[in-house]
Protein backbone atom coordinates (compact mmCIF):
# COMPACT_ATOMS: atom_id res chain seq x y z
CA UNK A 1 0.00 0.00 0.00
CA UNK A 2 1.15 3.49 -0.77
CA UNK A 3 0.97 6.08 1.95
CA UNK A 4 -1.50 8.55 0.44
CA UNK A 5 -4.36 10.55 1.85
CA UNK A 6 -6.49 10.57 -1.27
CA UNK A 7 -6.37 9.86 -4.99
CA UNK A 8 -8.34 11.96 -7.45
CA UNK A 9 -8.62 10.48 -10.93
CA UNK A 10 -8.87 13.16 -13.60
CA UNK A 11 -10.86 12.31 -16.73
CA UNK A 12 -9.86 15.32 -18.86
CA UNK A 13 -7.42 18.23 -18.85
CA UNK A 14 -10.14 20.58 -17.60
CA UNK A 15 -11.10 18.12 -14.86
CA UNK A 16 -7.45 17.84 -13.78
CA UNK A 17 -7.18 21.64 -13.52
CA UNK A 18 -10.38 21.76 -11.44
CA UNK A 19 -9.10 19.01 -9.15
CA UNK A 20 -5.80 20.82 -8.68
CA UNK A 21 -7.64 24.03 -7.79
CA UNK A 22 -9.86 22.19 -5.32
CA UNK A 23 -6.88 20.47 -3.69
CA UNK A 24 -4.07 22.98 -3.25
CA UNK A 25 -1.79 20.42 -1.55
CA UNK A 26 -2.18 17.74 -4.21
CA UNK A 27 0.63 16.54 -6.45
CA UNK A 28 0.21 15.34 -10.02
CA UNK A 29 0.95 11.70 -10.79
CA UNK A 30 1.44 10.67 -14.44
CA UNK A 31 3.13 7.28 -14.96
CA UNK A 32 4.28 7.28 -11.36
CA UNK A 33 7.80 5.92 -11.90
CA UNK A 34 9.17 8.87 -9.92
CA UNK A 35 6.26 9.81 -7.65
CA UNK A 36 5.49 6.27 -6.43
CA UNK A 37 9.15 5.63 -5.71
CA UNK A 38 9.41 8.83 -3.68
CA UNK A 39 6.32 7.67 -1.79
CA UNK A 40 7.88 4.28 -1.16
CA UNK A 41 10.90 6.06 0.29
CA UNK A 42 8.52 7.82 2.68
CA UNK A 43 9.21 11.27 1.29
CA UNK A 44 5.60 12.17 0.47
CA UNK A 45 3.81 10.56 3.40
CA UNK A 46 0.09 11.35 3.48
CA UNK A 47 0.10 13.07 0.09
CA UNK A 48 -2.98 13.80 -2.00
CA UNK A 49 -2.57 12.80 -5.65
CA UNK A 50 -4.28 13.96 -8.81
CA UNK A 51 -3.82 11.14 -11.29
CA UNK A 52 -3.69 12.19 -14.93
CA UNK A 53 -2.57 8.75 -16.16
CA UNK A 54 -5.95 7.84 -17.63
CA UNK A 55 -6.39 11.02 -19.70
CA UNK A 56 -5.97 9.52 -23.17
CA UNK A 57 -6.20 12.93 -24.90
CA UNK A 58 -2.72 13.56 -23.45
CA UNK A 59 -1.22 10.56 -25.32
CA UNK A 60 0.29 10.28 -28.76
CA UNK A 61 2.35 12.14 -31.33
CA UNK A 62 0.99 14.09 -34.27
CA UNK A 63 1.91 16.84 -36.68
CA UNK A 64 0.18 20.23 -36.79
CA UNK A 65 -0.76 21.81 -40.14
CA UNK A 66 2.35 24.01 -40.08
CA UNK A 67 4.63 20.98 -39.69
CA UNK A 68 5.14 21.36 -35.92
CA UNK A 69 5.66 18.03 -34.19
CA UNK A 70 3.32 17.70 -31.24
CA UNK A 71 4.34 15.22 -28.54
CA UNK A 72 1.66 14.79 -25.90
CA UNK A 73 3.07 14.47 -22.41
CA UNK A 74 1.72 11.05 -21.39
CA UNK A 75 3.34 9.34 -24.36
CA UNK A 76 5.54 6.63 -22.89
CA UNK A 77 9.23 6.40 -23.74
CA UNK A 78 8.75 3.15 -25.64
CA UNK A 79 5.97 4.66 -27.75
CA UNK A 80 8.15 7.67 -28.58
CA UNK A 81 10.95 5.37 -29.75
CA UNK A 82 8.58 3.38 -31.97
CA UNK A 83 6.70 6.38 -33.40
CA UNK A 84 7.14 6.86 -37.18
CA UNK A 85 7.02 10.70 -36.96
CA UNK A 86 9.76 10.71 -34.33
CA UNK A 87 11.85 8.25 -36.34
CA UNK A 88 11.51 10.41 -39.43
CA UNK A 89 12.07 13.89 -37.99
CA UNK A 90 13.87 13.63 -34.64
CA UNK A 91 15.17 10.09 -34.38
CA UNK A 92 17.67 11.06 -31.68
CA UNK A 93 14.80 11.72 -29.26
CA UNK A 94 13.62 8.12 -29.68
CA UNK A 95 17.19 6.92 -29.16
CA UNK A 96 17.66 9.08 -26.06
CA UNK A 97 14.51 7.90 -24.30
CA UNK A 98 15.40 4.31 -25.20
CA UNK A 99 18.24 4.70 -22.70
CA UNK A 100 15.96 5.44 -19.73
CA UNK A 101 15.82 2.69 -17.06
CA UNK A 102 14.81 -0.68 -18.53
CA UNK A 103 12.01 -1.94 -20.80
CA UNK A 104 9.26 -1.92 -18.14
CA UNK A 105 10.21 1.59 -17.02
CA UNK A 106 10.09 2.77 -20.63
CA UNK A 107 6.53 1.44 -20.89
CA UNK A 108 5.28 3.37 -17.84
CA UNK A 109 7.55 6.45 -17.84
CA UNK A 110 6.22 9.48 -19.71
CA UNK A 111 8.08 12.29 -21.44
CA UNK A 112 5.92 14.82 -19.61
CA UNK A 113 6.89 13.38 -16.25
CA UNK A 114 10.53 13.26 -17.30
CA UNK A 115 10.53 17.02 -18.00
CA UNK A 116 8.08 18.28 -15.34
CA UNK A 117 10.23 16.72 -12.62
CA UNK A 118 12.80 19.35 -13.48
CA UNK A 119 15.76 17.03 -12.93
CA UNK A 120 18.99 17.63 -14.81
CA UNK A 121 19.63 13.94 -15.53
CA UNK A 122 16.40 13.32 -17.50
CA UNK A 123 17.40 11.55 -20.71
CA UNK A 124 14.79 13.37 -22.80
CA UNK A 125 15.65 16.86 -21.52
CA UNK A 126 18.99 17.50 -23.18
CA UNK A 127 17.66 16.46 -26.59
CA UNK A 128 14.54 18.61 -26.15
CA UNK A 129 16.80 21.55 -25.24
CA UNK A 130 19.03 20.89 -28.23
CA UNK A 131 16.02 20.94 -30.58
CA UNK A 132 14.47 24.15 -29.17
CA UNK A 133 11.38 22.42 -27.81
CA UNK A 134 8.44 24.56 -26.79
CA UNK A 135 6.36 23.60 -23.79
CA UNK A 136 2.62 24.13 -24.18
CA UNK A 137 1.00 24.66 -20.81
CA UNK A 138 -2.73 24.67 -20.09
CA UNK A 139 -4.32 26.41 -17.12
CA UNK A 140 -7.75 27.73 -16.29
CA UNK A 141 -7.10 30.88 -18.35
CA UNK A 142 -6.08 29.00 -21.46
CA UNK A 143 -2.91 27.89 -23.15
CA UNK A 144 0.55 29.47 -23.02
CA UNK A 145 3.82 28.49 -24.64
CA UNK A 146 7.28 28.65 -23.17
CA UNK A 147 10.69 27.77 -24.63
CA UNK A 148 12.08 24.79 -22.73
CA UNK A 149 15.02 26.90 -21.47
CA UNK A 150 12.59 29.11 -19.58
CA UNK A 151 10.57 26.10 -18.40
CA UNK A 152 13.42 24.87 -16.19
CA UNK A 153 13.63 27.24 -13.23
CA UNK A 154 15.99 25.35 -10.92
CA UNK A 155 16.79 21.83 -9.70
CA UNK A 156 13.46 20.00 -9.48
CA UNK A 157 11.54 23.17 -10.30
CA UNK A 158 9.73 24.08 -13.53
CA UNK A 159 7.58 27.05 -14.54
CA UNK A 160 4.24 25.37 -13.89
CA UNK A 161 1.72 26.92 -11.53
CA UNK A 162 -0.01 24.51 -9.16
CA UNK A 163 -3.13 24.34 -11.32
CA UNK A 164 -1.41 24.13 -14.69
CA UNK A 165 -0.58 21.07 -16.80
CA UNK A 166 1.98 20.50 -19.49
CA UNK A 167 -0.26 19.52 -22.41
CA UNK A 168 2.17 19.27 -25.35
CA UNK A 169 5.84 19.42 -26.22
CA UNK A 170 6.28 21.09 -29.60
CA UNK A 171 9.19 20.92 -32.04
CA UNK A 172 8.76 23.47 -34.83
CA UNK A 173 9.57 22.59 -38.42
CA UNK A 174 12.47 25.06 -38.58
CA UNK A 175 13.92 23.37 -35.49
CA UNK A 176 14.05 19.88 -37.00
CA UNK A 177 14.19 20.30 -40.78
CA UNK A 178 17.66 19.45 -42.10
CA UNK A 179 19.10 18.51 -38.68
CA UNK A 180 20.39 15.14 -37.55
CA UNK A 181 21.40 14.41 -33.99
CA UNK A 182 23.12 12.01 -31.65
CA UNK A 183 22.77 11.47 -27.88
CA UNK A 184 25.34 9.91 -25.60
CA UNK A 185 24.38 8.81 -22.12
CA UNK A 186 27.40 8.15 -19.96
CA UNK A 187 26.44 5.94 -17.04
CA UNK A 188 27.98 3.17 -14.96
CA UNK A 189 25.60 0.49 -16.29
CA UNK A 190 23.99 -0.02 -19.68
CA UNK A 191 20.51 -0.33 -18.12
CA UNK A 192 18.66 0.78 -14.99
CA UNK A 193 21.00 3.67 -14.36
CA UNK A 194 20.90 7.45 -14.25
CA UNK A 195 23.23 9.46 -16.48
CA UNK A 196 26.52 10.58 -14.95
CA UNK A 197 26.39 13.13 -17.76
CA UNK A 198 24.40 13.12 -20.98
CA UNK A 199 25.10 15.06 -24.16
CA UNK A 200 22.80 15.66 -27.14
CA UNK A 201 24.21 17.23 -30.29
CA UNK A 202 22.67 17.92 -33.68
CA UNK A 203 23.91 19.65 -36.78
CA UNK A 204 22.93 20.91 -40.20
CA UNK A 205 25.68 20.67 -42.81
CA UNK A 206 26.00 22.67 -46.02
CA UNK A 207 24.92 20.96 -49.27
CA UNK A 208 28.51 19.89 -50.02
CA UNK A 209 28.86 18.54 -46.43
CA UNK A 210 31.96 20.68 -45.85
CA UNK A 211 30.60 23.38 -43.53
CA UNK A 212 28.65 23.36 -40.26
CA UNK A 213 25.69 25.62 -41.08
CA UNK A 214 24.40 25.11 -37.56
CA UNK A 215 25.24 23.01 -34.51
CA UNK A 216 23.19 22.78 -31.33
CA UNK A 217 24.31 21.07 -28.15
CA UNK A 218 22.76 20.46 -24.74
CA UNK A 219 23.74 18.56 -21.63
CA UNK A 220 22.15 16.80 -18.72
CA UNK A 221 24.06 16.81 -15.40
CA UNK A 222 26.50 19.50 -16.50
CA UNK A 223 24.77 21.95 -14.19
CA UNK A 224 21.73 22.19 -11.91
CA UNK A 225 19.32 22.01 -14.86
CA UNK A 226 19.65 20.70 -18.43
CA UNK A 227 21.50 23.34 -20.47
CA UNK A 228 22.67 24.48 -23.87
CA UNK A 229 26.27 25.65 -24.26
CA UNK A 230 26.09 28.76 -26.49
CA UNK A 231 29.87 29.28 -26.48
CA UNK A 232 30.39 25.91 -28.13
CA UNK A 233 27.66 26.59 -30.69
CA UNK A 234 29.14 30.03 -31.54
CA UNK A 235 32.60 28.51 -31.87
CA UNK A 236 31.59 26.16 -34.67
CA UNK A 237 28.69 27.75 -36.52
CA UNK A 238 29.74 28.50 -40.11
CA UNK A 239 33.08 26.71 -39.72
CA UNK A 240 34.39 24.00 -41.96
CA UNK A 241 34.01 20.35 -40.98
CA UNK A 242 37.37 19.41 -39.48
CA UNK A 243 38.70 17.64 -36.43
CA UNK A 244 40.39 20.83 -35.28
CA UNK A 245 37.10 22.75 -35.29
CA UNK A 246 35.31 19.93 -33.51
CA UNK A 247 37.96 19.93 -30.79
CA UNK A 248 37.65 23.69 -30.37
CA UNK A 249 33.88 23.30 -30.14
CA UNK A 250 34.19 20.68 -27.41
CA UNK A 251 36.62 22.86 -25.43
CA UNK A 252 34.33 25.87 -25.73
CA UNK A 253 31.51 23.89 -24.10
CA UNK A 254 33.53 24.00 -20.86
CA UNK A 255 32.99 27.77 -20.61
CA UNK A 256 29.25 27.38 -20.06
CA UNK A 257 28.86 24.32 -17.86
CA UNK A 258 28.81 24.11 -14.10
CA UNK A 259 28.84 20.48 -12.95
CA UNK A 260 29.22 19.51 -9.32
CA UNK A 261 30.66 16.61 -7.44
CA UNK A 262 28.07 14.04 -6.37
CA UNK A 263 28.31 10.45 -5.20
CA UNK A 264 28.01 9.40 -8.85
CA UNK A 265 31.03 11.30 -10.12
CA UNK A 266 33.39 14.17 -9.37
CA UNK A 267 33.16 17.59 -10.94
CA UNK A 268 36.51 16.97 -12.64
CA UNK A 269 35.29 13.74 -14.22
CA UNK A 270 32.12 15.44 -15.43
CA UNK A 271 34.18 18.24 -17.01
CA UNK A 272 36.18 15.57 -18.81
CA UNK A 273 32.89 14.05 -20.02
CA UNK A 274 31.53 17.42 -21.16
CA UNK A 275 34.44 17.86 -23.55
CA UNK A 276 34.76 14.25 -24.68
CA UNK A 277 31.04 13.60 -25.24
CA UNK A 278 30.64 16.82 -27.26
CA UNK A 279 33.42 15.69 -29.56
CA UNK A 280 32.16 12.12 -29.97
CA UNK A 281 28.54 13.16 -30.46
CA UNK A 282 29.37 15.78 -33.09
CA UNK A 283 31.58 13.34 -35.01
CA UNK A 284 28.63 10.95 -35.05
CA UNK A 285 26.33 13.75 -36.30
CA UNK A 286 28.72 14.50 -39.16
CA UNK A 287 28.69 10.85 -40.17
CA UNK A 288 24.88 10.66 -39.93
CA UNK A 289 24.66 13.75 -42.14
CA UNK A 290 26.80 12.18 -44.85
CA UNK A 291 29.95 14.17 -44.09
CA UNK A 292 33.41 12.75 -43.50
CA UNK A 293 35.81 13.39 -40.67
CA UNK B 1 -10.48 4.27 3.46
CA UNK B 2 -11.02 5.38 -0.12
CA UNK B 3 -11.99 2.51 -2.44
CA UNK B 4 -12.75 2.08 -6.09
CA UNK B 5 -14.28 -0.62 -8.28
CA UNK B 6 -11.78 -2.09 -10.74
CA UNK B 7 -13.11 -4.14 -13.66
CA UNK B 8 -10.50 -5.83 -15.79
CA UNK B 9 -9.60 -9.00 -17.62
CA UNK B 10 -7.06 -11.17 -15.85
CA UNK B 11 -5.64 -14.17 -17.69
CA UNK B 12 -8.63 -14.18 -20.02
CA UNK B 13 -11.32 -13.90 -17.35
CA UNK B 14 -13.47 -10.83 -16.72
CA UNK B 15 -13.14 -9.87 -13.09
CA UNK B 16 -14.13 -7.08 -10.79
CA UNK B 17 -13.17 -6.18 -7.28
CA UNK B 18 -13.21 -3.18 -5.01
CA UNK B 19 -9.70 -2.04 -4.14
CA UNK B 20 -8.15 0.38 -1.72
CA UNK B 21 -6.88 3.28 -3.87
CA UNK B 22 -3.54 3.02 -2.07
CA UNK B 23 -2.97 -0.50 -3.44
CA UNK B 24 -0.43 -1.27 -6.13
CA UNK B 25 -1.36 -3.68 -8.91
CA UNK B 26 0.97 -6.19 -7.20
CA UNK B 27 -1.14 -5.88 -4.05
CA UNK B 28 -4.36 -6.45 -6.00
CA UNK B 29 -3.09 -9.43 -8.01
CA UNK B 30 -1.61 -11.17 -4.95
CA UNK B 31 -4.18 -10.34 -2.31
CA UNK B 32 -7.45 -10.25 -4.24
CA UNK B 33 -6.69 -12.85 -6.90
CA UNK B 34 -4.01 -15.01 -5.21
CA UNK B 35 -1.76 -14.71 -8.26
CA UNK B 36 1.41 -15.29 -6.30
CA UNK B 37 3.70 -15.58 -9.32
CA UNK B 38 3.68 -11.78 -9.08
CA UNK B 39 6.51 -11.31 -6.60
CA UNK B 40 7.18 -8.47 -4.24
CA UNK B 41 10.87 -7.80 -4.76
CA UNK B 42 12.32 -4.32 -4.58
CA UNK B 43 8.92 -2.57 -4.84
CA UNK B 44 10.56 0.41 -6.54
CA UNK B 45 10.52 -0.79 -10.14
CA UNK B 46 14.11 -1.95 -10.33
CA UNK B 47 14.14 -5.74 -10.07
CA UNK B 48 11.29 -6.80 -12.38
CA UNK B 49 10.02 -9.60 -10.11
CA UNK B 50 6.48 -8.16 -10.21
CA UNK B 51 6.41 -7.80 -14.01
CA UNK B 52 3.07 -8.49 -15.74
CA UNK B 53 1.65 -7.83 -19.19
CA UNK B 54 -0.90 -5.03 -19.45
CA UNK B 55 -2.51 -4.74 -22.89
CA UNK B 56 0.46 -6.62 -24.31
CA UNK B 57 3.25 -4.51 -22.77
CA UNK B 58 5.41 -5.30 -19.74
CA UNK B 59 4.95 -3.27 -16.58
CA UNK B 60 6.36 -3.53 -13.09
CA UNK B 61 3.09 -3.96 -11.20
CA UNK B 62 4.66 -2.68 -7.96
CA UNK B 63 4.75 0.86 -9.38
CA UNK B 64 1.37 0.71 -11.09
CA UNK B 65 -1.69 1.76 -9.12
CA UNK B 66 -4.34 -0.97 -8.89
CA UNK B 67 -7.06 1.51 -9.88
CA UNK B 68 -5.28 2.12 -13.20
CA UNK B 69 -5.97 -1.53 -14.13
CA UNK B 70 -9.63 -0.68 -14.71
CA UNK B 71 -10.52 -1.66 -18.28
CA UNK B 72 -7.17 -3.32 -18.93
CA UNK B 73 -6.21 -6.81 -20.08
CA UNK B 74 -3.70 -8.24 -17.60
CA UNK B 75 -1.68 -11.41 -17.96
CA UNK B 76 0.44 -13.12 -15.33
CA UNK B 77 2.52 -16.29 -15.38
CA UNK B 78 -0.50 -18.32 -14.19
CA UNK B 79 -2.18 -17.56 -17.52
CA UNK B 80 0.51 -19.43 -19.45
CA UNK B 81 -0.47 -22.87 -18.17
CA UNK B 82 -2.45 -25.24 -20.38
CA UNK B 83 -5.92 -26.35 -19.31
CA UNK B 84 -4.55 -29.32 -17.42
CA UNK B 85 -1.73 -27.35 -15.90
CA UNK B 86 0.80 -28.11 -18.65
CA UNK B 87 3.82 -25.85 -18.80
CA UNK B 88 4.24 -23.56 -21.79
CA UNK B 89 7.29 -23.87 -24.06
CA UNK B 90 9.09 -20.95 -22.44
CA UNK B 91 8.55 -22.34 -18.93
CA UNK B 92 9.85 -25.74 -20.03
CA UNK B 93 12.85 -24.06 -21.65
CA UNK B 94 13.71 -22.34 -18.35
CA UNK B 95 13.78 -25.78 -16.72
CA UNK B 96 15.72 -27.44 -19.54
CA UNK B 97 18.35 -24.71 -19.60
CA UNK B 98 18.71 -24.58 -15.81
CA UNK B 99 17.61 -20.94 -15.98
CA UNK B 100 15.89 -21.29 -12.60
CA UNK B 101 17.72 -21.45 -9.31
CA UNK B 102 15.88 -19.83 -6.41
CA UNK B 103 13.06 -18.95 -8.82
CA UNK B 104 12.11 -15.58 -7.40
CA UNK B 105 12.92 -13.63 -10.57
CA UNK B 106 11.61 -16.31 -12.94
CA UNK B 107 7.94 -15.27 -13.41
CA UNK B 108 8.98 -11.69 -14.17
CA UNK B 109 11.61 -12.82 -16.68
CA UNK B 110 9.14 -15.18 -18.34
CA UNK B 111 6.52 -12.45 -18.79
CA UNK B 112 9.13 -10.24 -20.48
CA UNK B 113 10.03 -13.26 -22.61
CA UNK B 114 6.35 -13.55 -23.60
CA UNK B 115 6.34 -9.97 -24.91
CA UNK B 116 9.53 -10.78 -26.86
CA UNK B 117 8.19 -14.08 -28.24
CA UNK B 118 4.78 -12.70 -29.19
CA UNK B 119 6.38 -9.90 -31.21
CA UNK B 120 7.26 -12.64 -33.71
CA UNK B 121 10.64 -11.01 -34.30
CA UNK B 122 14.07 -12.57 -34.39
CA UNK B 123 16.38 -10.70 -32.05
CA UNK B 124 20.15 -10.90 -31.69
CA UNK B 125 21.70 -11.94 -28.41
CA UNK B 126 22.57 -8.29 -27.68
CA UNK B 127 19.02 -7.17 -28.38
CA UNK B 128 17.71 -9.88 -26.05
CA UNK B 129 20.08 -8.66 -23.34
CA UNK B 130 18.61 -5.19 -23.65
CA UNK B 131 15.01 -6.46 -23.75
CA UNK B 132 15.62 -8.45 -20.55
CA UNK B 133 17.64 -5.75 -18.80
CA UNK B 134 14.75 -4.71 -16.56
CA UNK B 135 15.19 -7.84 -14.44
CA UNK B 136 17.65 -8.74 -11.74
CA UNK B 137 18.68 -12.34 -11.04
CA UNK B 138 21.08 -12.92 -8.17
CA UNK B 139 21.61 -16.66 -8.85
CA UNK B 140 22.10 -17.59 -12.46
CA UNK B 141 24.43 -15.04 -14.01
CA UNK B 142 21.82 -14.56 -16.77
CA UNK B 143 23.45 -16.77 -19.41
CA UNK B 144 21.02 -19.67 -18.98
CA UNK B 145 18.07 -17.29 -18.97
CA UNK B 146 19.26 -15.80 -22.26
CA UNK B 147 19.73 -19.33 -23.63
CA UNK B 148 16.17 -20.29 -22.69
CA UNK B 149 14.64 -17.20 -24.28
CA UNK B 150 16.82 -17.37 -27.39
CA UNK B 151 16.12 -21.06 -27.99
CA UNK B 152 12.36 -20.66 -27.51
CA UNK B 153 12.35 -17.63 -29.83
CA UNK B 154 14.15 -19.61 -32.52
CA UNK B 155 11.94 -22.68 -32.10
CA UNK B 156 8.80 -20.59 -32.43
CA UNK B 157 10.21 -19.05 -35.61
CA UNK B 158 11.03 -22.47 -37.01
CA UNK B 159 14.79 -21.93 -36.80
CA UNK B 160 16.92 -24.90 -35.85
CA UNK B 161 18.67 -24.58 -32.46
Amino acid sequence: MYDMKALYEATSVQHAIELLKEHPEAKIIAGGSDVLIQMREGRLAGIELVSIYKIDELRGISMDDDGTLRIRPLTSFSHITRDPLIQKHINVLGEAVDKVGGPQIRNIGTIGGNTCNGVTSADSASTLHAWDAIMEITGENGVRRLPIREFYVGPGRVALAHDELLTSILIRKESYEGYLGHYIKYAMRNAMDIATTGCSVNCKLSADKKVFEDVRIAYGVAGPVPMRTPSAEAAIRGKEVSMENIEAFAKAALQDVNPRTSWRASKEFRLQLVEELAKRALIECVKLSGGTI
Amino acid sequence: MQTQLVKCTINGKHTETVVDVRASLTDMLRNDYRLTSVKKGCEVGECGACNVLIDGECFNSCIYLAVWADGKNIRTLEGLLGENGELSDIQQAFIDEAAVQCGFCTPGFIMSAIEILESGKLYTRDELRKLLSGHLCRCTGYENILNAVEKTMKRRLGIEV
